[in-house]
């Protein structure tokens, strides 16, 4: 490589896309969720072959498979698709892999787009799988070649670990060097690794407990776990661990610090003789205290923040407020202008009817669990991503008739392509006696994280032409007898006399409100054009 | 190991759809083709939709964390009036406030946004304004404008850096 001195200007998020361009990685695929999405998105652009997958189970458990055969491969989503994806992820630590599987997990300390703050760090021990975690984009780019590198030695999954300000910060890279695959993929026949019945699953167990504790020993001398020493000689010693790290050395130019790289398994020597060895010894650690219980449960005796220190993000100046023992009301910067439902949202015209409907609307994850907001304050539950079928399902067996026949459930088209089907199933398995009513509300796009495709728009992550999936032809294949599909801002009356209709029946029906996304709709009549007259790419922006 | 002595902090904010994050990411790139270390921090998703948008970038010898420190920015570069008055606490004491329409104009002159041709340009107009307090030659920021921006803006956009620019020198001599 010849750029090898060249600085960039990159994202976290494009740091770890380019490290895995560099790595060779064979495929990477993903959920999009903010703040992982641009991951992939430059992985792509970079020339990766990167692809959507429907939901994080699905894409971890084809990035397993490709790991099995012995590729390279990164699986990319939020916090909150960790628990998607969490299924297949605890027996991919006793299977293992035969090439190198790294699921990239980005928090969202502080929630600017999430609807909860969730602690990866938590799946990582669970799990039993090694989480590493970059303060900044160099970090990023070289945390992606360090997972690899653990990955194939130990021949296990590895977390990536990101947070907001990790991916969506732009600071300087340089490229360097990184080792390509060794091997071509070729699965190599082995059940008593790959078929995790009791019989091969007990030794697997005891395998990976092993295999940890191999890995927390190669820790205590391993470069990524790093001390810096500060000013004082030795008086303040930081405990921490991403970007707070940075947070900690401008706060405390004094302190000596303790940057964690590896944040499960822990390097408890390493950690046990850094407290040994300042006056004063801190951990300063964003979101739950992880890393403060488990190093008091090794006996280790540090100082920790104040409770009131787990919400939100960490800061310059929670630094210094918690090195100080503040936990006096902290500053509360004054609210800006809420976000809103884009004028020309084709949402628009269906929460407006169903607020004037008087509707019960279980909601679900997207733009439009922003008709929560005025003026249509028409969404009543929001849980997690496909929630809205079963909650109001839930609602429709549990309510008085009356209420019961006001459920609706509100689902986005991305949304409903990720767990929208198993809805569908039970509704149609265990129907509540005033039936029920599910609008998808489809714009066309993944519209919150960026404008992504999905299985039901018919392309491909870069925008190429593939199969399509038609929601309302998979619904009456599932049985559905009341399927529709309507325009909802060109026909304002259909919609309202749908809605009535099925609202006062006993029975089950879908109606798909299909008008694209008004951020979305040039691009996508772009694509369209482009791949009409075979040249596809051209407006992959 | 140094601290953050010799870093200017400079805070955009407007409402999403605006180019904040296009301001923030000219900026930042015009502090990396200077040479300088360089950070720059945003939130993105649910947050943007049409909302407030606030976008951090440092620059000097060394940058530490990515976000300006709470009342720690030099310069707070405002796209949208209405968006002024809740993002004034990010600005220090004596640190330069940068608006769209302000209250008093400028040596007799028109607001830059009422003075641009092309509203959707006040991105970089505001820029062109932040330049003036900023020691980097301005050849460099209008490669960065360039490389930021599709050819068919090229034109409309120098054009709104260079008014933005007028202002913020006359600004400057008002001492302002």
């Amino acid at each position: 490589m010849s750029n090898e001195e060249a600085r960039l200007l990159l994202s976290g998020n494009e740091a770890v896309a380019q490290a895995a361009v560099d790595l060779g990685f064979a495929l990477g695929t993903g959920y999009p969720g903010t703040p992982s999405t641009e991951i992939l998105e430059n992985f792509s652009l970079f020339g990766g072959k990167a692809q959507w997958a429907p939901n994080e189970k699905v894409a971890l458990e084809v990035g397993l498979g490709a790991a099995y055969a012995g590729a390279r491969c990164l699986v990319t989503m939020k916090h909150v698709g960790v628990n998607v994806a969490a299924d297949p992820l605890f027996t991919a630590a006793y299977t293992g892999v035969a090439g190198a599987l790294v699921l990239t997990a980005a928090d969202d300390p502080g929630m600017a787009s999430s609807q909860n703050e969730q602690d990866t760090r938590h799946y990582a021990r669970a799990a039993g799988v090694p989480c590493i975690e970059p303060a900044d984009s160099q970090q990023a780019y070289d945390a992606l070649a360090s997972a690899v590198e653990m990955s194939e030695r130990w021949q296990m999954p590895v977390i990536l670990r990101l947070t907001t300000r990790v991916c969506h910060s732009k600071t300087i890279v340089r490229r360097r060097q990184l080792p390509k695959p060794q091997t071509a993929p070729h699965f190599r026949r082995d059940p008593q690794t790959w078929v995790m019945i009791p019989a091969y699953a007990r030794p697997a167990h005891r395998k990976l407990r092993a295999k940890l504790s191999e890995i927390a020993q190669w820790s205590e001398t391993a470069e990524i776990n790093r001390v810096e020493p500060g000013r004082d000689g030795g008086e303040l010693g930081i405990i921490t661990a991403g970007v707070t790290t940075v947070h900690c050395r401008e706060a405390a130019p004094e302190a000596t610090i303790l940057q964690l790289g590896t944040t499960w398994p822990l390097p408890m020597k390493k950690i046990r003789s850094f407290a040994d060895s300042v006056k004063r010894c801190l951990v300063v650690e964003e979101g739950d205290p992880f890393l403060a219980e488990n190093l008091r449960a090794a006996g280790i005796n540090v100082e920790s923040k104040d409770e009131m220190y787990r919400f939100g993000e960490m800061s310059v100046t929670r630094v210094k407020r918690i090195l100080s023992g503040d936990t006096s009301e902290e500053f509360v910067p004054p609210r800006g202008k809420p976000p809103a439902l884009c004028p020309g949202c084709p949402h628009r015209d269906v929460f407006g009817l169903l607020r004037d409907l008087g509707c019960i609307v279980s909601g679900d994850i997207g733009c439009y669990t922003l008709g929560v907001l005025p003026p249509f304050q028409a969404i009543d539950t929001c849980v997690c991503m496909g929630a809205s079928i079963g909650v109001g399902l839930g609602l429709r067996h549990a309510l008085p008739e009356e209420e019961a026949r006001k459920v609706v459930s509100v689902i986005g088209d991305s949304t409903f392509a990720h767990s929208g089907l198993t809805g569908l199933m039970e509704m149609i398995y265990n129907p509540p006696p005033t039936g029920h009513l599910v609008m998808i509300l489809d714009n066309g796009t993944t519209a919150m994280t960026g404008l992504q495709e999905h299985p039901g728009t018919g392309r491909k992550l870069d925008h190429q032409p593939t199969n399509r999936i038609v929601f309302e032809d998979v619904a009456r294949a599932m049985g559905m007898a009341n399927v529709h599909v309507i325009d909802p801002n060109k026909d304002p009356q259909g919609l309202e006399r749908m809605v009535r209709e099925a609202l006062a029946s006993n029975e089950l029906t879908l109606i798909v409100a299909r008008r694209p996304c008004i951020l979305a709709a040039g691009k996508i009549k772009g694509y369209e054009k482009a791949i009409a007259e075979g040249k596809g790419d051209t407006c992959n922006e | 190991m140094s601290e953050s002595a010799g870093v200017v902090n400079i805070v955009v904010a407007g409402l999403g759809g605006q180019g904040v994050l296009k301001a923030s990411d000219i900026m930042a790139d015009v502090a990396f083709r200077s040479g300088a270390d360089v950070k720059k921090s945003e939130i993105h998703g649910m947050a943007q939709r049409g909302g407030s948008v606030t976008s951090d970038v440092r620059y000097g010898p060394q940058v530490l964390s990515p976000m300006v420190p709470e009342g720690q920015a030099d310069y707070l570069v405002v796209l949208s009036q209405d968006q002024v008055e809740h993002n004034l606490w990010r600005l220090k004491s004596g640190g330069v406030l940068l608006e769209p329409q302000p209250a008093a104009p400028v040596a007799g002159m028109p607001a830059i946004l009422d003075e641009i041709s092309n509203k959707r340009s006040i991105n970089v107009a505001m820029l062109g304004m932040l330049s003036v307090y900023l020691d980097i030659p301005q050849e460099v920021w209008i490669e960065a404008i360039k490389a930021n921006l599709p050819e068919k803006l090229h034109e409309v956009n120098l054009q709104a850096f260079e008014q933005g620019r007028r202002q913020g020198e006359a600004r400057r001599q008002a001492g302002r």
